[in-house]
């Protein structure tokens, strides 16, 4: 059973019908009991990533998480779940993200719209099992004022003002910054990859 | 390259789709569902549904039809019309909505902006404006506001040039029946201070003529705030898009009566746009499409 963590503030509607869509049965999950029960985790992050760590605290989900995803369990981070593996944002100072990808994540500067609304083009940085059968350039759908710095884990990139994360994976721990449920079939695919695979 | 969105309007009254953006090879406007699936498969960025229901009723059955439209739209979906309260949202986002659009109710009470931003986030509010120029404001040559606007290759605009006065257009509510004395710029400015996330602006005069958005003032309120503008009002042909962009500053655009009589269709209007230099999302063909796999429920 895939579990979709439901921490109050995320996105799960929207990726369980996605979920459901493409033939897998997936179930909100908002207590640790639930979360420990779960073969892969969808982290359908949304809002303010201090807001989101807390709620993930108050809800006794935050050290379950950190266990399986140590252990290996399959991950998909969305929004601020890609955000969330860092080791910090300038958005919330005081929560520690989970500190599996170096550096931290920042807001958008020197660009005159903020939050990055709308479709952009992925530049595919090296092969990855997330992205795969996805053509290079692909549009997809995001929405966000942070966003964290490329590095060796980044799969691709997307430039909005600068470069930046757009799809992490390591191993069994993949993350992206747009939302898949939200990006056509672009979108669907990367999902369908994560739930076949 | 961060593209420019094209966003097509669905009128809805009584829990029917009554006027969608009618494509050529468009069979059945019936079914929600099919219709949403095909907007997408034509490439369009965003779907906003409107309902122009005069009745409670016909505002109860807009969920079901949210939710149809919802279940095979993998794009996001904006939804508006007599959106009042709080829990009106929280009905549309539970019913499948990823955005709603509130107008007359925000003027009336502006808190509802962040009351509703509070509780989904501002991504969640759209914050539709219908404005109007004053009765003895000439119609300004749109190409005099093209050296304010700036963007680069990317897309992405970096800065604005301050703009000379600030354009005295009104605010309508009531579906434009009513005029305000509030000033459109400074409602818009005043909307993204209390957690708009987008600004979906109509150009009252514009509306139904055909004959262009007016893209002077798109890029008068577009250029004073950080957040999206969409425009909406006046399209006639694929050339007054590529104005509303490249002069009006315009991040997105909406499209309704532009599509109704199958002489101009998504796809063809997005190749004219990359001709015409403007950043946008092309959708190839879609032998590649993802299969739904799950059961399918029967309506």
């Amino acid at each position: 059973m895939i579990g979709l963590i439901d921490y109050g503030g995320g996105n799960v509607g929207s990726v369980l019908k996605a979920v459901e869509y493409l033939g897998h049965a997936a179930r909100p999950v908002d207590r640790p009991e639930l979360l420990t029960s779960a073969t892969k985790i969808i982290l359908p992050g949304q809002g303010h990533f201090g807001a989101m760590m807390s709620a993930l605290g108050q809800r006794g989900l935050l050290a379950p998480l950190r266990e399986m995803l140590t252990r290996g369990t399959p991950y998909l981070g969305i929004c601020l779940g890609l955000q969330a593996l860092y080791e910090a944002s300038d958005e919330a100072p005081e929560a520690p993200g989970l500190g599996l990808l170096p550096g931290r994540v920042k807001r958008f500067e020197g660009v005159f719209k903020v939050p990055h609304v709308g479709w952009n083009q992925l530049e595919v940085q090296q092969e990855s099992r997330l992205l795969q059968g996805i053509p290079h350039s692909s549009f997809v759908y995001y929405c966000h004022s942070y966003y964290g710095p490329v590095t060796e884990q980044s799969v691709a990139v997307t430039e909005y003002g600068q470069r930046y994360a757009a799809a992490v994976e390591i191993g069994p721990l993949w993350a992206v910054q747009f939302h898949p449920e939200k990006s056509s079939e672009v979108g669907l695919r990367v999902l369908k990859n994560f739930l076949d695979g | 390259m961060f593209a420019k969105r094209i966003i097509p309007c669905l009128d809805c009254k009584d829990g029917r789709v009554v006027k969608g953006v009618q494509f050529v090879d468009l069979r059945d406007a019936g079914d929600p569902g099919e219709l949403a699936a095909m907007y997408d498969r034509e490439g369009a960025d965003e779907l906003v549904m409107l309902d122009i229901s005069a009745s409670r009723e016909g505002r109860a059955t807009l969920m079901e039809t949210v939710n149809q439209v919802a279940r095979r739209l993998f794009i996001p979906l904006a939804v508006g019309g007599g959106v009042r309260t709080l829990d009106d949202a929280r009905r549309l986002l539970s019913a499948g909505a990823d955005k709603v659009a509130v107008n007359t109710a925000a003027v009336e009470r502006p808190d509802v902006i962040s009351e509703i931003a509070a509780h989904f986030g501002r991504q969640a509010v759209v914050v539709a404006i219908d404005a109007k120029r004053p009765r003895d404001l000439a119609v300004k040559e749109i190409h005099g506001v093209t050296d304010s606007v700036s963007f680069t290759s990317e897309g992405v605009w970096t800065h604005f040039k301050p703009a000379p006065t600030a354009p005295p257009w009104k605010v309508l509510t009531y579906g434009g029946t009513r005029e305000t004395d509030f000033r459109a710029l400074e409602w818009a400015a005043r909307a993204e201070s209390l957690g708009a996330g987008e600004i979906l602006l109509t150009s009252m005069d514009a509306d139904g003529t055909q004959r262009g958005f007016d893209c002077e003032l798109t890029a008068a309120i577009a250029r004073s705030v950080h957040i999206p503008v969409i425009a909406s009002g006046g399209a006639g042909s694929p050339e007054h898009f590529a104005e509303v962009f490249l002069c009006g500053a315009a991040d997105a655009a909406l499209a309704a009566s532009i599509f109704h009589f199958g002489q101009h269709t998504l796809g063809n209007l997005k190749r004219f746009l990359a001709t015409r230099g403007v950043p946008v999302r092309l959708v190839g063909n879609r032998s590649d499409a993802v299969e739904s796999r799950g059961s399918r429920v029967e309506s």
